[in-house]
């Protein structure tokens, strides 16, 4: 049997071993005791879970996060999301080819509906990621009454999918420490706050005119809530691509990968393609890398990548081909993804004829953006119940960001209740702004040309938010302006106290870019150690490597001279070589050559023109940028009537991932968004069985439950 | 000459968008008026899409008849596929007392040439095998009944209309009606000013307020509805299936299933609330999903997709207000659909456009003349 899990990962704890039996058809799978059945099918080596209902096209994973429903099976005779739904020892489950024949039910005589309970609550917390978690805790801690709601089975929000250490400043938001272990952090504080109440696998469905809000729980119950306040922390959606075959199973965004490969640990691909070089998209290769998934190639619509220089490098020393001003122009494949077509874009991101690649891949990530879950908060304001947003839902931005965010509109709300009178520090705010910026300018690299001594090297070259060098460092020697994070850090060269070689640096660099030259044996070389978040298991001393400057420019082989660990810093390793000391300070990193470097298939051609209409816009209902075009060319400017005469965002995920798409079609159009009507996002939100929400009484084999 | 029409419509939504696509059809200039940003956006979108001539009131059951007629006939007519259905309606009867009602009606019903009858449990099983069929008496069925899409129905009928040479002036708010000596003159709105002999109020739970504004009270008040939308699953259910029990919080309940397999389902609140309001309710769904299952019990596990919430422009008698206004010559109106201007549309819209041409059958004077904005409002409607 294929098993695509991930045995050993470099930085996550191993899973339970596989022991829960399930059919896929006739098929005997087995999944890991509460696994998922999207995340048990893809580790069984499934990755079509159905055909579409409307043009009968394969359909796999998309959201992995029950935003949408593409990913939809039948499970012991009941249709559910696989990525919503966890496997049950002897489950039942099919493919979801046809419209799905519902089981036969027994109800109980009489029909005891009960009325929908209500639970009332000074404040509904919609999202347990960064911002709701670090809400509650400041809410919490002024004895403020809090509902914590997350649909996900554990807290953390996208947290428990980043691998790498934060950026953003170590004593306010964690920085240096990863954001699983964030999320560990911040969740436990949170459950021991007496005035907390959590309920994790409870989805937000809707916002009812009575001011409350309908929660769909642990897949069996329905209730309402009764808040003084709702804060949304539901944090970002992401954005997608219109272009032919972006419907092909092995299509997703950067959420769900991260979803099935740092949340479930399967292997849900050999060969990642990447659109975006934003940070998502840059991280999320990264977490392909240490997973051990080859990554064949990254474009990016813009001339520069967006996201952090440091996670940039970290992919190019890796050696991924990273192609600026390009983007994908069609996903080919018969029942899922087999190649990528890319192609050069003009200065208005047109895509230019003639500069065609095209890639052999068998899933595209997509990472071109993030839009914040606004539908709760819009139903809120619509409905008069006070409502404030924090982190992504309120502005994209970075978790750390997002942790602060929590923070301040913790202390907003209780402000607002009367639980806390003073003003929120203008520092705060100012704080924010700083955690929230874009990267920003890159400085010229200053490497020291002393060979003496030891010390380390910053290859961060780049004004980001981060301090976690200069808070390890336990002879202070390593500054960055308290009052401006994004300063590079500096090293006091001068200064009479001198370095331990602790390495303590080079393992909390978030960015991987700081290195430790050690000239001290004065012999001509010196000794250069470096930070790996890979699988370092196989690497031994005597191992020749090959090493590269920040940006991935190959400065020659050499052995490995140790492998060790900083105390304190689990899941890094430190290893370091000796190199002349002409280069020893310009070295940031290091490749394996002991394995064959996997040749990407690359080719220019005459590539046929491609038909953009063909692409898929609104993939419930199957609904393609042609038709969509004909309407808004024909002088149709309310999304409305595109939606009344096509169906489009009247489909399963209620215009999630259409929507922001046709916006930008007017806009490619030449139309304005201020001349077009939009349409209203109606609940439920998610979908609910009809006899959850009729609260029938519970039975073994009624109602839904 | 610019700016002057044969007619003037307000309102472009079930009845509005069909009477201008007649008109235009009969030669006419007309120019309709709406402030929202589209056709159909007002109450039209929140229909379910049911279209029935199986009504109480016989002025109804023709106008339905004839929507029936051009509905149905549609995409062979035009070419447009309006997702035409022909699932046929059952009135179900689970008491003597419904029993009662609906069996008397059949004879009015027959007698109007509807093709309706009676069946008995089996026979009510056979068009739903899994409705719930204990106490169940039997019902009515009426095969030619049937379904289409609202939205694509208003769609076509506008795209029809402008093609014909209709204007459409969207995101637009009729603010004066003049008259002279008499007569329609000048109609203003919040971006200018048109000449016309003929204004046509068919702006539905908006109309009374148009209406004020020729000094003309009308009886319509909207009322708030709330329908809901299961994803889709294998067909399970045939005809468009109307339970009048009364239950807590509810008087009538119906639902259907569309071509695509989704489940559309609806409650009239009981007591009604009057009023605009499209906010969703938290009664609503939980109301909506225990009648369901007590009819259907299967559809436990299907799932609702959506919810939402538009308003009914009600009379005191539950027909529309419909014809010539005394006083005002050239002032017609076709409002008052009470929650099924998406079925009487087509045939109201006919209606009026032989009234405007002055090409009235007699069966038709004689249902504009039952459906006068100043009759007594006497009677009941029985099957809402």
């Amino acid at each position: 049997m294929t098993d695509h899990r991930i045995k050993s990962h470099p930085i996550l704890e191993d899973l339970p071993e596989p022991t829960i039996p399930f059919y896929w058809k006739e098929q005997l799978f087995y999944a890991r005791p509460d696994e998922m059945i999207s995340s048990a099918l893809i580790a069984n080596g499934v990755t079509i879970f159905g055909h579409s209902p409307v043009d009968h096209s394969p359909q796999g994973i998309f959201c992995a996060n029950g935003q949408c429903a593409q990913c939809m099976v039948i499970a012991d005779g009941i249709p559910v999301k696989s990525c919503m739904t966890a496997v049950k020892a002897g489950m039942k489950v099919l493919p979801k080819d046809n419209l799905p024949i519902l089981p036969d039910v027994t109800l109980p005589s009489g029909l005891a509906a009960s009325p929908t309970p209500i639970h009332e609550t000074e404040v509904l917390i919609i999202g347990g990621g960064p911002a709701g978690l670090s809400a509650a805790s400041e809410l919490g801690a002024l004895g403020v009454q809090v509902l914590l709601i997350d649909d996900k089975d554990a807290l953390g929000g996208k947290l428990v999918l980043q691998t790498h250490r934060f950026f953003g400043s170590s004593e306010a938001v964690f920085a240096g420490t990863r954001g699983i272990d964030i999320a560990k952090k911040i969740a436990e504080k949170v459950r021991k706050l007496d005035s907390v109440t959590v309920w994790t696998n409870a989805t937000s469905v809707a916002i009812y005119e009575e001011k409350t809000v309908g929660v769909f729980r642990n897949n069996s119950s329905y209730q309402l809530v009764k808040p003084k306040i709702l804060l949304v922390a539901a944090g970002a959606r992401e954005k997608t691509l219109a272009f032919p075959g972006n419907t092909l199973p092995g299509i997703y965004g950067a959420g769900a990968f991260q979803t099935l490969v740092n949340r479930d640990l399967v292997e849900p691909c050999k060969n990642l393609f990447i659109v975006g070089g934003g940070n998502v998209g840059l991280i999320a290769g990264y977490h392909a890398i240490q997973a051990g998934i080859h990554v064949s190639g990254l474009v990016e619509a813009a001339p520069q990548c967006g996201g952090y220089k440091v996670h940039l490098d970290k992919l190019i020393r890796s050696g991924v081909p990273v192609y600026t001003s390009h983007t994908v122009v069609e996903a080919r494949g018969k029942e899922k993804v087999e190649q990528v077509v890319v192609a050069k874009v003009d200065s208005k991101f047109k895509p230019i004829k003639g500069t065609e690649q095209v890639f052999d891949c068998d899933t595209v990530l997509i990472a071109v953006g993030l839009d914040p879950v606004n539908e709760f908060v819009n139903k809120a304001i619509e409905v008069g119940l006070p409502v404030f947003a924090a982190g992504d839902a309120q502005e994209i931005a970075e978790a750390s960001a997002a942790i602060f965010s929590g923070k301040i509109v913790g202390n907003e709300i209780a402000k607002a209740l009367g639980k806390f009178t003073d003003d929120i520090p203008s520092e705060w705010i100012t704080f924010e702004e700083v955690l929230k910026s874009k990267p920003g300018r890159v400085h010229e690299s200053k490497l020291p040309e002393t060979y003496q001594g030891v010390y380390p090297v910053m290859h961060c070259t780049q004004e980001i938010p981060c301090d976690p060098c200069s808070s390890v460092c336990p002879k202070h020697l390593i500054v960055v302006d308290k009052q401006d994070i994004r300063s590079i850090p500096q090293f006091l060269t001068n200064d009479s106290r001198s370095c331990l070689a602790c390495a303590r640096c080079v393992a909390v660099c978030p960015g991987l870019a700081i290195s430790l030259v050690d000239f001290r044996k004065q012999n001509g070389f010196g000794l250069v150690s470096l930070p790996y978040e890979q699988d370092a298991t196989d690497l031994s001393v005597g191992q020749l490597i090959a090493v590269t400057s920040t940006e991935g420019e190959d400065l020659g082989r050499f052995p490995i001279e140790k492998i060790a660990k900083v105390p304190g810093f689990k899941g890094t390793t430190v290893v370091t070589i000796e190199a002349p000391q002409e280069i020893a300070g310009k070295i940031s990193g290091f490749r394996l050559i002991d394995q064959p470097e996997k040749a990407t298939f690359e080719q220019t051609v005459d590539y046929p023109d491609i038909d953009s209409d063909k692409a898929y816009i609104c993939r419930c209902e199957r609904i393609t940028a042609g038709e969509i075009r004909a309407l808004i060319k024909a002088g149709v400017k309310d999304i409305n009537q595109i939606k009344a005469v096509t169906k489009a965002s009247m489909g399963a995920c209620g215009g999630k991932t259409c929507l922001s798409m046709i916006k930008r079609m007017y806009q490619a159009e030449g139309i304005p968004l201020s001349e077009v009507t939009e349409t209203p996002i109606r609940p439920v939100f998610v979908e609910i069985p009809i006899g959850v929400l009729a609260n029938l009484p519970t039975e073994q084999d009624g109602g839904g439950k | 000459m610019k700016n002057t029409y044969d007619v003037i419509i307000a309102g472009a939504g079930s009845v509005g968008t069909p009477t201008a696509f007649f008109l235009s059809k009969a030669g006419l200039k007309v120019l309709v008026i709406e402030p929202l940003a589209s056709t159909g956006q007002g109450s039209n979108k929140h229909a379910i899409g049911g279209v029935r001539a199986t009504h109480s009131d016989p002025a109804k059951i023709l106008l339905c008849a004839n929507s029936i007629k051009i509905l149905s006939s549609w995409q062979n007519t035009y070419g447009d596929d309006i997702e035409w259905n022909t699932c046929g309606y059952s009135f179900v009867a689970y008491d003597a007392i419904i029993e009662k009602t609906l069996k008397d009606l059949l004879v009015l019903q027959k007698s109007l040439g509807l093709n309706i009858d009676w069946r008995d449990t089996a026979g009510i099983v056979e068009l739903v095998p899994d409705i719930n069929a204990d106490h169940l008496i039997g019902g009515t069925y009426s095969p030619e009944d049937g379904s289409a899409s609202p939205m694509k129905t208003s769609f076509v009928f506008y795209s029809h209309a402008c093609r014909m040479g209709a204007e459409f002036h969207f995101n637009e708010k009729v603010t004066a009606v003049h008259t002279k000596g008499g007569r329609i003159s000048q109609v203003d709105t919040n971006k200018g000013s048109y000449f016309t002999n003929t204004f046509i109020n068919a702006a539905g739970s908006w109309s009374a307020e148009v209406s004020d504004l020729l000094g003309v009270s009308i009886p319509v008040k909207p009322d708030a509805h709330e329908a809901g939308i299961t994803e889709s699953i294998a067909p399970m259910v045939g005809p468009m299936v109307v339970d009048i029990r009364e239950r807590p919080g509810s008087s009538n309940f119906y639902f259907y299933q569309h071509p695509t397999g989704k489940i559309i389902f609806c409650v009239t609140p009981n007591p009604q609330i009057w009023g605009f309001y499209e906010k969703d309710t938290s009664k609503f769904l939980p109301m909506g999903c225990q009648r369901l299952i007590e009819v259907v019990p299967k559809l436990a596990n299907a799932r609702v997709r959506r919810t939402w919430r538009g308003t009914y422009p009600m009379t005191p008698d539950g027909s529309p207000l419909l014809g010539k206004v005394t006083g005002v010559d050239g002032y017609i109106l076709a409002t008052g659909m009470c929650g099924q201007g998406f079925m009487l549309g087509p045939g109201v819209g006919e209606i009026t456009s032989h009234l405007v041409t002055d090409s009235l059958s007699d069966q038709e004077a004689q249902s504009l003349n039952a459906l006068r904005y100043d009759r007594a409002f006497t009677s009941k409607e029985m099957l809402k």
